[in-house]
């Protein structure tokens, strides 16, 4: 199979083929204010490089940031209903109760609660009000909004009422998109509540984008399918990506991972992703991401999405490198995309990372006589400087004493030169397009979680329906069954409940299945 | 009312959310929902006055009140807003005695909000102090219950999102008590708000551990001055506790089981700069019991043992630690009221399941590490 992966990002617009024995070819493109000519261009430049024919690519994946950036910059958000099953429960917190204000004002501020919602044992907590639910879908209409998020209590745990509240809006105004809060995210009610409010008001801009993303492939003479990477690392195709936009946020870094993986052939590794910025840090087991924890804000919003457990620090290419009276400091601030015209090695007036790197001989770039006037003793205190920065986040992020590998990735890879701390460190080959390798050899994902009652089955039974839940869910996203791996289980106790409840968390990945 | 003590603003519920994880040790459930619970109370016009001890007579009522269920349930199915105050008026309507304030049961984290709510909707001051002044999993490990001074346990109360209110009318101690309130719970969704039989304000004030409220709120300030001033967040939370940093490290293992209800388990920790080479091992119960450093028990209950991430100063819950996480162990000594025999009884070391530990109390240990 023949797939090109693409990651559009601010600055560059990555793209690599690949086939089932590697890359054949990578290139960078600059990033266009209108993102598709980018696209376009990218695409063309690879295929050049590569020596493909259009109609040998089976398959495009990309990686992109526009609607992450569309929440954080308040744009192309449509008008939104968000509409809570669970009354009497949680009326103590309406929806958006917690969001930035000019967010909230943006999709317009709609909230109902509504009755309806289970327990954590699948009871309801009251039955659905079919007529309560015409009275709210009157009023949306009446309004004219056109998405709806629906969410109820517990349902992870049973999806049924958000099912039954779809079947009713959709009935009662022809034409509108719902999304439903089981189908994006985990138990947490206002995180995931969140997240599929962002997805019902990105619901329009995602028709509009996956179209654009489908002429700028067809205008390129490429026939084969296209998908969009997640945050997990994993693919949706374009008809479901334009109805879960929001499952696109943050799959930059995961790509970025998942790339380093694959380029190395290492999957246990702490992953360095080194940009013109920053450097993202992260760790890898069984070659995915580790995943966050804990809430993560997107655009002021807190979510609970499966992000990657990424740390980043003001270290890049282009961070700026300033003598200081208190000693050196290197970035936060960086001369960014404009590193061609602004390090001195390229004929700038701006110390960067790069000058450095190329003044010690470790990198091989620009005007290296433009930077000869840089004492030795000055040189050494600033890699000594990138080096503790490096030390400090990599060691950050490692999971155990067991000494791993650093990966290094991203185009400011070449500030890395040797080992960092005791750990070795694999620069793989198309270390700056680890980005869009990641999203060329995306898999397909399945997930559960939800609560069992071990009073009611054995743990082993409920693993088994979890497992065999979260294998059907991948072969459902287009994963080919055979290939199908569990590789993320989690279980966890619920305190102060006897008959001995527990959270059960499983992922299952396969490779995509084409005819 | 009382002109002694504040008015709670807005921008005391962030310190106070913090401070509150903080004193939980580990246990108490994040208090992030309640934090937005209050401030939402607040915003709709409700006035919450924290009054100190002293504040009202001796023959006035005070109920503790709190939210009682599995923390996650929580975090799910969000309250309806109300269940404490209803289970505070069937206490009321069980007893023909009217209460003057409310108290917080726990200080230690989500607890630390819900008798604020209550008392906002009932128009009563909050009492600045509480039944444990950290966090502890069961309802007889108060203070309040440990100097019963022999008082029945009862009436009590519990009260669902639904409207269901169950009143316990008498319970022959307060571990029976515990257990048919938890199995109420169970059957209304594993969460409500509980209440407990009105106490005087002259045995609150024995009973009482003072001005716990004021101090979550300083300890929360501190962290977020700290980090705004990206001091060393650590280094001025021991300050301002008086506390110890006992050990710093990364997390290299989490073992967690589940037996008789409750989540049970150890965090190992490898040591870091001056504990380089040694290793820590916290016990624990929801809450954090015990702290070993190299095998020789440093901290028992109920001695607060609070983790915080080492950059942030973030109190961490047990249920969200985990591996490869960086963090200061910091001790703090107990107040007084849970070191005396008939407290260590019920709270200390051998009542949490180990019986070849004496609590040393911390202020001692301070002195021999130093």
């Amino acid at each position: 199979m023949i797939r090109i992966g693409i990651d559009v990002g601010g600055t560059n617009t990555d793209a690599v083929a690949m086939d089932s024995s590697g890359v054949i070819a990578g290139i960078k493109a600059s990033t266009t204010a209108d993102v598709m000519t980018g696209v376009v261009n990218a695409l063309r430049a690879i295929l050049d490089a590569s020596k493909l024919e259009a109609d040998a690519i089976d398959a495009v994946m990309i990686g992109t940031t526009h609607f992450t950036n569309a929440v954080v910059q308040r744009r192309d958000l449509a008008q939104t209903a968000a509409v809570r099953l669970g009354l009497p429960a949680t009326a103590s917190l309406p929806p958006m109760v917690d969001w930035p204000d000019d967010l909230k004002a943006a999709i317009g501020n709609n909230a109902w609660l509504a009755h309806g919602g289970n327990e954590f044992d699948g009871r309801p907590v009251s039955d659905l009000d079919e007529a309560e639910l015409l009275g709210i879908a009157a009023e949306i209409a009446r309004r004219g909004i056109r998405s709806i998020a629906i969410t109820s209590v517990f349902s992870p745990v049973s999806a049924e009422m958000e099912r039954r509240a779809a079947e009713i809006f959709e009935k009662a105004i022809p034409g509108v998109y719902v999304t439903l809060s089981s189908e994006i995210g985990r138990i947490g009610l206002l995180e995931r509540e969140n997240a599929a409010i962002m997805n019902a008001c990105l619901r329009e801009l995602s028709t509009h984008v996956i179209e654009a993303f489908r002429a700028a492939i067809s205008q390129t003479g490429i026939k084969g399918r296209f998908y969009l990477t997640q945050n997990d690392g994993t693919l949706m195709d374009a008809a479901f990506a334009e109805k879960f936009p929001v499952l696109t946020f943050a799959s930059g870094p995961t790509n970025s991972m998942r790339g380093a993986a694959f380029l190395s052939g290492v999957k246990e590794a702490i992953v360095v992703d080194i940009g013109g910025t920053t450097s993202d840090v992260g760790s890898l087991h069984k070659g995915f991401p580790r995943q966050a924890t804990t809430a993560v804000e997107v655009g002021g919003v807190r979510t609970n999405f499966r992000m990657p457990d990424v740390f980043s620090i003001g270290l890049g290419g282009g961070s700026r490198v300033v003598e200081t009276a208190n000693g050196i400091e290197v970035g936060p601030t960086s001369v960014g995309y404009k590193l061609l015209q602004d390090a001195l090695i390229f004929g700038g007036s701006t110390l960067t990372t790069s000058d450095i790197a190329v003044a010690s001989g470790s990198a091989d770039l620009g005007d290296r006589a433009k930077v000869a006037h840089l004492k030795p003793e000055f040189i050494g205190k600033v890699r000594e400087k990138m080096q503790q920065m490096l030390e400090g986040c990599v060691e950050r992020s490692r999971l155990s004493d067991t000494p791993l590998p650093v990966i290094v990735v991203g185009g400011g890879s070449i500030l890395v030169d040797g080992r960092i701390g005791e750990l070795g460190v694999i620069k793989p080959n198309h270390y700056a397009v680890a980005n869009a390798v990641g999203a060329a050899i995306a898999q397909v994902s399945g997930e559960v979680d939800r609560v069992y009652v071990l009073s009611q089955t054995t743990r082993d039974q409920a693993l088994d329906d979890a497992k065999a839940q979260a294998v059907d869910a991948a072969v459902a996203a287009g994963a080919a069954r055979e290939t199908i791996e569990i590789v993320d289980v989690e279980d966890v106790p619920l305190a102060y409940l006897p008959g001995n409840a527990t959270r059960i968390r499983i992922k299952a990945v396969g490779e995509l299945h084409v005819d | 009312m009382s002109t002694k003590g504040y008015t709670l603003t807005e921008r005391d519920l962030v310190p106070l959310s913090i401070g509150a994880a903080f004193l939980g040790t580990g246990g108490g459930g994040n208090p992030y929902l309640g934090m937005l619970r209050t401030r939402e109370v607040i915003r709709s016009g409700g006035v919450a006055r924290i009054v100190p001890l002293d504040a009202l007579p001796d023959e006035a009522w005070v109920g503790a009140v709190g939210g009682i269920g599995a923390p996650v349930i929580g975090f799910e199915k969000i309250a309806e807003g109300g269940e404490c105050y209803r289970a505070m008026r069937a206490v009321e309507n069980a007893t023909g005695k009217t209460m003057s304030a409310l108290i917080p049961v726990e200080i230690g984290g989500a607890n630390a909000m819900a008798p604020i709510i209550a008392a906002m909707m009932a128009g009563l001051p909050v009492i600045d102090g509480d039944g444990m002044g950290r966090a502890f999993p069961e309802g007889q490990m108060t203070t309040f219950s440990i100097y019963s001074d022999g008082r029945r346990d009862g009436p009590a109360a519990l009260a669902d999102d639904k409207g269901n209110v169950v009143v316990l009318q008498h319970a022959i101690n307060a571990v029976w008590s515990e257990r048919i309130m938890r199995t109420v719970t169970v059957a209304m969704g594993a969460g409500a708000g509980a209440a407990g039989a009105p106490m005087s304000m002259e045995f609150v004030r024995r009973a009482a551990i003072p001005n716990t409220i004021t101090q979550a709120i300083e300890i929360g300030q501190t962290v977020v001055d700290a980090r705004a001033k990206r001091q060393n967040v650590v280094e001025r939370v021991v300050e301002a506790t008086g506390g110890t940093l006992f050990f710093a490290g990364k997390v290299t293992d989490i073992r967690r089981e589940l037996t008789g209800g409750f989540s049970r388990g150890q965090a190992v920790i490898a040591g870091i700069d001056q504990w380089a080479g040694a290793e820590g091992r916290i016990a624990i119960q929801n809450e954090n019991l015990v702290l070993w450093i190299d095998g020789k028990p440093v901290i028992t209950v109920p001695d607060l043992i609070i983790n915080i991430e080492l950059d942030t100063g973030e109190p961490l819950t047990t249920e969200v630690l985990r591996y490869g996480q960086r963090i200061a162990v910091i001790g703090l000594p107990a107040h007084d009221l849970l070191k005396t025999p008939e407290a260590l009884d019920v709270i200390g070391p051998k009542a949490f399941g180990y019986p070849e530990l004496t609590f040393s109390p911390l202020a001692f240990k301070r002195a021999a590490a130093a």
